[in-house]
């Protein structure tokens, strides 16, 4: 499979802070790639160099095959963006944008099926400055996508939306996808970087720390799982003995809470449950606690995300 | 070609959407002139040197109209889509800087026209003024006038670092030069020393030339006035290339 995007030693000084240093990756064709870490880690300064809107201080970078400072004109006709930050002029109304922007293309797509496809006929005749923040970010969607591109640049593209208005975006890059584009995002929020994306680069201070698809990445990492569930009557006293090598248990009223490593042959849950069901104690409501990688990123870096 | 149409089209909507550009460009000047024709009629006025009020206010005004249009509408507009980052999105697309311009060029100039054209009207109807120079000449000089001052505009929207700097420099600029470069009443009924600083203001050569060409003076009586305001267009289009920023 082709390579979408090359990135080799990739670095952006800002004065005296390195904002991106020695970041190196490839993005292939019609794969989701993800760039996920904290503000301020350098996400939105790699993918702006990425688009051309930045020059980079050393490093090597092909978009399509081709230097983005040296061939934008190429690359702005074939790559859609969606910045972290812009705007329309309020009064502008949603036809009137995306026939705007059509005009500026040598070849663009419909923009009447964009419209219908990103839910936005209903608002085809409001104003700008009039619609809801979801309603803005499909629009933006919507102007990236108008040069029918190869590639798709999203930046933050789910900030400050309600869960609903994230979720109904996440399923327009996954349809994005299966039109066999190619997507290159940003985030801040660790689930959507694990829902949505095949494969992820958790970046900190400028540098790539993993990389790798969201469940390896999980699975890579020894760290704590944990069976849950509700006892009906009681609990035998020597049941922490039988547990399986390392797990340990913790007790609250009915609620029973068993710790273990997630790296095991026989999952966690299935010991347990087997447990369970041998020594005939009753149980209801039992669920898994996965690590994610939210906790990925904690054991990497020892610090949380949102701090 | 097709990108610069579709771009002077939707900015003309936007122009007229907002309220404030079409009121001062369109609106406003209308205003004073019925105002000026309710204090005196088209009667001869010591405020314009003796010539008729309203015959008088026509190119006063209209220079009225390109500075309202150069200051307030190109300044405000290119600051404002630098500051909200309306720009910033346009780059990422095949447009260009030229064709940004252009748009915007275009359709100011367009309406500055249409101020003008209004004003022409409304004496023509109403107090039955009459244009004795050369109808092309005076719009010649009419666009001279425009273009250099919308340069200015183009200056202030590619120097000034913020929207708020670049409103109170254009407002800094815009008043004095109406009050005091023969825009609302002859600069010759003005003291000397005030009359040295009307001198040193764009507008005043604006005004000096549009009144001269609408009362059929000759080009050659007003090579000063046609000279200062090339070099000043001059300057503007070279200093507004060199300033321009996306972002």
């Amino acid at each position: 499979m082709n390579n979408v995007i090359q990135v080799n030693g990739l670095r952006k000084v800002y004065k005296t802070t390195v904002a991106v240093d020695e970041v190196s990756f490839e993005v292939r064709e019609g794969e989701i790639y993800g760039m996920v870490g904290p503000n301020g880690a350098g996400k939105t300064t790699t993918i702006e160099c990425l688009e051309g809107l930045r020059k980079p201080d050393a490093g090597e970078i092909r978009i399509l095959g081709v230097d983005p400072q040296r061939e934008s004109k190429f690359l702005r006709e074939r790559t859609g963006i969606q910045l972290q930050q812009s705007n329309l002029p309020d009064r502008i109304r949603v036809w009137e944008a995306l026939d705007l922007y059509t005009s500026f293309y040598p070849k663009a797509a419909d923009w009447k099926a964009l419209l219908g496809d990103l839910g936005l006929e209903e608002k085809r005749n409001a104003p700008f400055a009039k619609l809801s923040g979801g309603q803005k970010q499909r629009l933006f969607i919507a102007l990236a996508l108008l040069p029918d591109p190869q590639l798709v640049f999203l930046d933050e593209l789910t900030t400050g939306l309600d869960p609903q208005a994230r979720h109904a975006i996440w399923d327009l890059v996954r349809d994005v996808r299966a039109r066999g584009k190619t997507v290159m995002l940003t985030t801040h929020f660790m689930e959507e970087a694990e829902k949505l994306c095949d494969r992820v680069a958790i970046l900190d201070h400028g540098r790539i720390v993993a990389l790798d698809t969201p469940a390896a990445l999980i699975r890579s990492l020894e760290m704590e799982e944990r069976v849950v569930f509700n006892l009906e009557g009681t609990l035998p006293p020597d049941l922490e003995k039988a547990l399986p090598d390392k797990a340990w248990l913790e007790v609250d009223g009915n609620r029973v809470v068993i710790h273990g490593s997630n790296h095991r042959q026989v999952p966690l849950v299935s010991e347990v449950v087997n447990l369970l069901t041998a020594q005939a104690i009753l149980f209801h409501d039992l669920h898994t606690e996965q690590p994610n990688l939210e906790d990925v990123f904690l054991s990497l870096t020892g610090r949380k995300m949102r701090e | 070609m097709k990108s610069l149409m579709k771009l002077t089209w939707v900015e003309a909507k936007l122009f007229l959407r907002e309220p404030a550009s079409a009121f001062f460009t369109l609106v406003f000047p209308l205003m004073y002139l019925f105002l000026n024709g309710l204090i005196s009629g088209n009667n001869p006025s010591p405020m314009y040197g003796g010539q008729n009020a309203i015959d008088a206010s026509i190119p006063g005004l209209t220079a009225m109209v390109i500075c309202m249009a150069g200051l307030m509408s190109i300044t405000m507009t290119m600051a404002t889509y630098r500051e909200r980052e309306i720009l910033r999105r346009m780059r990422t697309t095949p447009v260009t800087p030229l064709i940004v311009l252009c748009a915007h060029v275009i359709v100011v100039f367009a309406m500055t026209c249409l101020g003008m054209l209004l004003l022409i009207a409304a004496g023509i109807l109403v107090y039955n003024v009459q244009l004795e120079g050369n109808v092309f000449s005076m719009f010649a000089g009419f666009t001279l006038s425009s273009l250099s001052i919308f340069g200015i505009g183009f200056i202030l929207a590619g120097t000034m670092p913020t929207v708020r700097t670049a409103w109170v420099v254009g407002m800094v600029l815009l008043y004095p030069m109406l009050l005091l470069s023969g825009a609302f009443f002859s600069v010759e009924i003005l003291p000397a020393a005030v009359q040295r600083i009307s001198a040193l203001m764009p507008l005043t050569y604006v005004v000096n030339l549009l009144s001269g060409l609408w009362v059929g003076q000759p080009w050659g009586n007003h090579l000063l006035d046609a000279g200062v305001l090339l070099g000043i267009l001059v300057l503007g289009v070279v200093i507004s290339a060199r300033t321009f920023r996306w972002e």
